[in-house]
């Protein structure tokens, strides 16, 4: 028997790379700017993009999402309420979504299309691990983190922060009765992805929202 | 736990690339994995066994180099290791470096194929040569 050495030297996640790089060249060419939503269950992506939608839409802008969850269409009916397009991506069990659920969910979605939209939103599956693997396609990844889950939420999940573009805090209105060291937060979220935009925001009282939109009119300029 | 899923992706890959070699069997695979990956070694190792079982890569071992993080530092225009990835400063001069080089990475770098002697080759002259090089050696 003689032993033979292949160089391979490609990336494990290749096909999924493919496709998002497909999709992509879509949705720019589309006009239609993309974010991926990444959070721990609980942290309140839903009521966050809720309030979002809502702005958006009272500003005549035209958004949509896209929702991932291991079961239920509970949020998909939640954020359908903001009278935005919204369409639920149920996993099965799977822990992340993937630029194949995406790109099944993009076809032959009813009354939506791409190049009518300015905003798509893609609510990952709660989870701070496996999302930061995959590729969506998205332009901006959007890393969120509540004030009840701790400061040091990026020091812990680095893959995902590292690779995020913008990282917002939620539930700031929770900050003194949890405690939570803004400072600290900051600067462990600055560690780890050094010159990231944050917001602090807090979908019940509103707090920081504007700074939110006014980021995501800012990025939807073409450049 | 998207192991699985890496682990599926990998013996598919894997299988494709070795069918190009009949009669092969895949003794090894290198994977190249950042510290930024997401990827938890011993739960890769253990969903790999699961994955390959059944198909024509059951039986290669899964070797996983990993890479650390590297960041490139404008002030100092040098690219340099960090230590862990609790923070991304630069080592030299601790100024926060947001440039990444490397750590993200989750490739198969190679496969080790273990292939059958190749009958055809030339049997006389092979047995002719060994001969000769055994003895201009003693």
């Amino acid at each position: 028997m003689t032993t033979r050495i292949v160089e391979l030297r490609r990336g494990i996640l290749k096909k999924n790379d493919e496709l998002a790089a497909g999709l992509r060249q879509r949705f720019t060419s589309a006009g239609v700017l993309v974010l991926n939503l990444v959070s721990s269950p609980g942290t309140g992506k839903t009521a966050f993009l809720e309030l979002t939608l809502r702005a958006l839409r009272e500003r005549g802008a035209h958004a949509a999402a896209l929702v991932g969850d291991l079961e239920t269409d509970n949020d998909a009916r939640r954020l359908a309420a903001s009278g935005a397009p919204v369409r639920q991506i149920n996993t099965h069990g799977i822990c992340h979504l993937d630029a194949e659920m995406v790109s099944k969910h993009l076809d032959g979605w009813e009354g939506v299309s791409l190049v009518g939209l300015d905003y798509l939103f893609i609510e990952n599956v709660g989870n701070l691990v496996c999302p930061s693997s995959y590729d969506l396609g998205e332009r901006i990844r959007v890393a969120l983190l509540s004030v009840t889950e701790g400061e040091d939420k990026p020091l812990k999940y680095p893959g995902l922060f590292n690779s995020s573009d913008a990282a917002v805090i939620t539930k700031i209105d929770l900050a003194v009765p949890c405690g939570f060291d803004r400072e600290l937060a900051l600067k462990n979220i600055n560690e780890i992805r050094p010159g990231i935009r944050v917001f602090e925001t807090s979908a019940k009282t509103g707090a920081g929202m504007d700074e939110w939109l006014a980021y995501l009119l800012e990025q939807a300029q073409p450049s | 736990m998207h192991e699985l899923s890496i682990a599926a992706s990998i013996v598919e890959a894997v299988t494709e690339s070795a069918s190009a070699y009949p009669g092969a069997r895949v003794k090894a695979v290198r994977l190249r994995v950042g510290a930024l990956a997401s990827v938890i070694e011993d739960s890769l190792q253990f969903c790999w066994e699961l994955a390959s079982e059944g198909s024509p890569v059951a039986g290669a071992k899964l070797v996983i180099n990993k890479l650390p993080v590297i960041v490139h530092c404008d002030s100092c225009s040098v690219d340099s290791e960090i230590e862990g990835v609790q923070s991304f400063r630069c080592p030299r001069c601790g100024e926060l470096a947001a440039d990444l080089r490397q750590g993200r990475e989750l490739e198969i770098e190679s496969i080790e194929l273990e292939e059958p002697e190749p009958q055809e080759s030339k049997p006389m002259e092979s047995k002719t040569d060994v001969p000769d090089v055994v003895e201009e050696q003693t």
